[in-house]
């Protein structure tokens, strides 16, 4: 129990050190340049320390939970024993198929507990009235990071150049940025940094290092990068999607005029 | 009364949570077919995740996005343009540099480099290629934000920017070091903390507001995206200089 209220103390502190440089910016413009108040200092100190308390629990329970959890798996379904495999075998990327299911159902899971994007969705839909659903937005992006994870771990899996990859995910970002509708841009754009934080970037490199590790002929260093980023440009796509999807349908139908 | 809403949050986190949980159990006992190890544990933590995340929504609502907000609207009313791309610039700079998530990758980084024989290996070299990487990650952002805030005073479209930043990602891209590029990648999504990104979209969401002419949807999201696009450019040209 003491080792463990230690540990946990510990988490805290460390919380406190990283929210420090944030609190240090914030109070001295507001002393020195802005000069006036907050207008309730005390339910916001409070806030505060919810913010810090919660940001302590979550990443100790991750730690106790989770995280284990999710390594151990990860380092399971990536085993040579597990997937039936050797050293000599050439690759035959339809052998992983636990793992890109594995992939997907994390990414689609972690990303709905990310605190991040909660903050997210809940501002836009306060700002849009209404008319974008923060449950919908969660819902399309944790599609968009599943579907990016399964590609990624394919292309870990096969070796191919992540370039490539990305270069089209941000050639089809382009287009449907030119045919969206104006208001969701800045959002989906937004939403593309804000779905890789706490719950699924340790989860997500332990697939991604343990995978690169055991597929034979792929080096840890080089290909075991990379998942985060495919996490990062395919929510984009899934989120400008969304947004067209729900243009077309809110759309009244009128004639159509050429 | 008070209860109430503290307890439905407690739910709604928990089914925020729920199917993390559902995963993780049905590939262990389904598919691995393997005993789940450390039951009590499992229990325990899943209890702290789910307390954690509703103080922090707790907090949120009563701390970050007011603070976020309040200070936007003082920087506008204020009117003084310096003052407000200085804490635009401060806040990313210094929310960036002590990121834990940061830190890992630039170890690792570090250790990648040193193998690669791009930098000498021993301990100093790796630790000033590190630093150095961190420095320049947070400047990156940093930089993203105060162009952030830029745009929505000047209010400049936002996807002639976003597109221009694509493009000098994919030209920067074949030019920087093979083993840099992975992770340039990943350190845009890195960067963005879970206090920075409630506290930046208030910033943005509240400066759109309290600006005449700017719409909040339109114009107030957007920092973020800056926030995860000028690292990948900013560590692949720092790959390359070193």
């Amino acid at each position: 129990m003491n080792e463990w209220l230690e540990h946990f103390l510990n988490v805290l502190l460390g919380t406190c050190r990283d929210i420090l440089p944030i609190a240090a910016i914030i109070i001295g413009f507001q002393l020195l340049i802005i000069r006036r108040p907050l207008p309730h200092p005390k339910k916001t100190l409070i806030g505060f320390i919810y913010v810090l308390l919660g940001i302590a629990f979550f990443l100790e329970g991750l730690d106790l939970a989770l995280f284990p959890l999710g390594k151990l798996m990860a380092t399971q379904l990536t085993s040579p024993d597990f997937l039936g495999i050797s050293a000599t075998t050439p690759v035959n990327w339809q052998n992983y198929r636990w793992v890109y299911i594995f992939a997907a159902s994390i990414g689609f899971t972690t990303t709905l507990a990310e605190p991040s994007l909660l903050a997210v969705a809940h501002k836009a839909e306060q700002i849009s009235g209404g008319t974008i659903r923060a449950w919908s937005l969660r819902i399309s992006v944790a599609i968009g990071v599943s579907l990016g994870l399964a590609l990624g771990t394919y292309r870990i899996i096969v070796g191919a150049e992540l370039y490539y990859f990305i270069l089209t995910g941000y050639v089809i970002i382009i287009i449907q940025t030119l045919f969206s509708p104006k208001q969701i841009i800045g959002l989906a754009y937004d939403i593309g940094g804000v779905t890789t934080s706490t719950v699924t970037v340790p989860l997500v490199t332990a697939l991604g290092l343990g995978l690169a590790s055991t597929v034979p002929g792929r080096n840890p260093l080089l290909d075991g990068f990379g998942l985060i980023a495919f996490a990062c440009s395919f929510p984009i796509i899934a989120v400008l999607s969304y947004a067209q999807i729900a243009h077309w349908l809110n759309k009244p139908r009128r004639p159509t005029k050429s | 009364m008070l209860k109430n809403p503290f307890i439905k949050q407690l739910f709604s986190s928990f089914l925020d949570l729920a199917p993390i949980l559902a995963v993780v159990l049905i590939f262990q006992v389904l598919v691995i077919q393997k005993p789940i190890p450390d039951v009590t544990n499992l229990i325990i933590g899943t209890l702290f995740v789910v307390i954690g995340l509703t103080l922090f929504i707790q907090g949120l609502e009563q701390s970050l996005f007011p603070i976020g907000e309040s200070m936007a609207y003082a920087f506008a009313r204020k009117g003084s343009l310096f003052w407000l791309l200085t804490f635009a610039f401060c806040l990313g700079f210094g929310t960036t540099i002590a990121e834990p998530a940061l830190i890992a990758v630039a170890d690792e980084a570090a250790n990648i480099a040193s193998k690669g024989g791009a930098i000498e290996q021993s301990g100093t070299a790796r630790d000033s290629y590190a630093l150095g990487l961190r420095l320049t990650v947070a400047l990156s952002v940093g930089f993203a934000i105060l162009i952030g805030v830029l745009r929505i005073i000047r209010g400049w479209p936002l996807h002639y920017l976003i597109i221009g930043g694509y493009c000098a990602v994919i030209v920067v891209t074949p030019f920087a070091p093979p083993e840099i590029i992975g992770i340039a990648y990943d350190s845009g999504g890195v960067t963005t903390s879970t206090i920075t990104v409630p506290l930046v979209t208030a910033l943005g969401v509240g400066l759109a507001t309290a600006i005449k002419g700017r719409n909040p949807m339109l114009d107030g999201f957007g920092l973020i995206a800056f926030a995860s696009l000028t690292p990948i450019i900013f560590v692949m040209t720092y790959g390359m200089l070193r």
